[in-house]
């Protein structure tokens, strides 16, 4: 079940305003990214692109809107949906989001947050392995950007996501600014969360940027923006994450104030540094 | 207290509410201004998605109204689906009953418009009939011809003239005043992976609708006779055929 894998190398997540350049100069790139989303139409430019890109490049399609951690049942229609275009281009990976983002026949266009207790661990745990056996293969599952914590959560958020990882088979996605992110809203230690982290487990990492605020009492509240570059600390944690485990498939994602291709390419290129040191270092 | 998305959804979309019961932080026990990150990505990211389906809309009213607009829009009508392509295809309606936008009537058809490119944008592909399917076609066998169309086509009608406005109301235009204020009907095709809007001749919506809906060539120009003396049949079928919009050519029964 686990499938086809991206390359441990560097990716992006597709603008279609880069086509014409990622094919022309690509760098480093061994991968492209889309949201899932975007390409469920019935034709036209889009799936031209997605077609043209796949022969060239490894790909990752990343679901936003499947809302896993919802309370109520999957959607069927979508998972369909989802189906067809994982059968059309047999991507390498297929990945999602802890996090719900539908409610009561609404979608609301963001990763919004799951406690974690016993009973929202089954739910997830049924919810993937219900797009498990739907898609035929294995799925990463990607820790979120959270602001707020609920009082009921009885479970560590790293603890919840190795038990899904050991009750469903699925793999994980590390989005290493999400680690960050959450640390620096919830007061706790990034490194700490990354060292306990299952990362044998890990099937990609994701790389973006975050806007910075300050919360209620004038704390620093971090917002999962990828409208910037990767930020200084987040380099560092991706450093430790990938000295402990050697390279892994390391998206860059810049979906808004999106930069020109060039600019994306040099941010690829300086993820594509850190895995060619280390794979030089392990080879050593 | 257990947490519940019901609670959860409602108080995104009014800002009034407060923070629900459950919602905690490590630095206030209810963190109000924490919970805005929330309520702001869902309401900012889909009046985000509807500024980027109707661009022109939010250039005609500017964008402090089209956002005022939209935010309204979104509480009443937020996706039914996670497809954020098919997101807004109630907005034209909702402009014609939104009181504000009144005193510009032809708003809505704009959005019409609008909302028919996005749908051309990512209908399934089709390959267009060549000109020479229809010259090689025996003169006799043109009044029982039926049609089909690629699935992009779209017809808007418009007391308003919407081509015209749209058109520069679209990209870099630089819109002009109009002399000659008269209703347009729009012909929103995909020209390869290209959305194309054409301006119907005279009777050109109807004798296009009827064809559309399986009629023969022969009572679809009747139908559009009847509506205006000034349309013209040679016209009209040059344009269709020059237009690459027809994929299949049918007999005398509906296709």
């Amino acid at each position: 079940m686990i499938g086809p894998m991206l390359p441990a190398r560097t990716g992006i997540g597709f603008k279609p305003e880069h086509f014409d350049g990622i094919l022309a100069d690509p760098g480093p790139i061994g991968f492209v990214e889309v949201h899932a989303e975007n390409y469920m139409g019935d034709g036209g430019r889009p799936h031209a692109q997605l077609a043209a890109l796949h022969e060239r490049f490894a790909l990752s399609v990343h679901g936003v809107g499947l809302s896993i951690g919802a309370e109520a049942p999957l959607d069927r229609a979508h998972l369909s949906r989802l189906r067809r275009l994982c059968d059309r281009y047999r991507p390498e990976s297929f990945s999602e989001h802890l996090a719900w983002s539908s409610h009561g026949g609404a979608f609301l266009n963001d990763l919004l947050p799951v406690p974690y207790t016993p009973a929202t661990l089954a739910r997830v745990a049924d919810h993937i392995a219900e797009v498990q056996d739907t898609l035929g293969r294995r799925m990463l599952l990607e820790n979120p950007s959270t602001y707020v914590l609920f009082a009921e959560s009885t479970i560590a958020e790293v603890d919840f996501l190795a038990e899904i990882v050991h009750r469903t088979g699925c793999g994980l996605l590390l989005d290493v600014n999400n680690v960050f992110v959450s640390a620096t809203n919830h007061g706790t230690s990034a490194g700490d969360y990354l060292a306990s982290f299952p990362i044998e487990h890990v099937g990609e990492i994701h790389l973006a940027g975050h806007d910075a605020t300050v919360d209620d009492v004038g704390a620093p509240l971090l917002i999962d923006a990828h409208d910037s570059p990767v930020a200084d600390p987040v380099w560092g944690l991706f450093e430790r994450a990938i000295a402990r485990n050697g390279p892994l498939p390391t998206l860059i994602e810049w979906d808004n104030n999106v930069p020109t291709w060039p600019v994306l390419r040099s941010e690829a290129a300086a993820a594509d540094a850190v895995l060619t040191r280390h794979a030089a270092a392990r080879a050593a | 207290m257990v947490f519940d998305q019901a609670r959860f959804t409602a108080a995104l979309f009014d800002p009034e509410r407060e923070v629900p019961a459950g919602i905690t932080s490590h630095t206030h026990p209810a963190p109000e201004k924490r919970f805005a990150v929330y309520r702001n990505n869902v309401i900012v990211g889909l009046v985000d998605a509807l500024a980027t389906r109707f661009p022109a809309v939010q250039r005609i009213v500017g964008e402090e109204f089209f956002r005022a607009m939209a935010g309204v829009f979104v509480r009443a009508h937020p996706p039914r689906s996670p497809l954020m392509m098919d997101y807004g295809e109630e907005l034209p309606d909702f402009i014609d009953g939104f009181a504000p936008a009144a005193e510009v009537p032809y708003l809505a058809d704009v959005a019409r418009l609008e909302a028919a490119r996005t749908r051309a944008f990512h209908a399934a592909d089709t390959v267009p009939l060549p000109p020479v399917a229809f010259s090689s076609l025996p003169a006799a066998d043109l009044e029982g011809l039926r049609l089909r169309f690629c699935p992009s086509v779209a017809i808007v009608r418009s007391p308003h003239p919407i081509v015209t406005i749209w058109a520069m109301n679209a990209d870099d235009a630089e819109p002009v005043p109009i002399e000659d204020w008269r209703g347009e009907d729009a012909l929103v095709s995909r020209d390869g992976f290209e959305v194309a809007v054409r301006r119907l001749p005279p009777g050109g919506a109807v004798f296009l609708s009827c064809l559309l809906a399986g009629e023969t060539l022969a009572d679809a120009a009747r139908t559009a006779i009847d509506e205006t003396g000034a349309f013209d049949l040679a016209e009209n079928l040059a344009g269709l055929i020059a237009a690459g919009l027809a994929i299949e050519i049918g007999g005398g029964e509906p296709v």
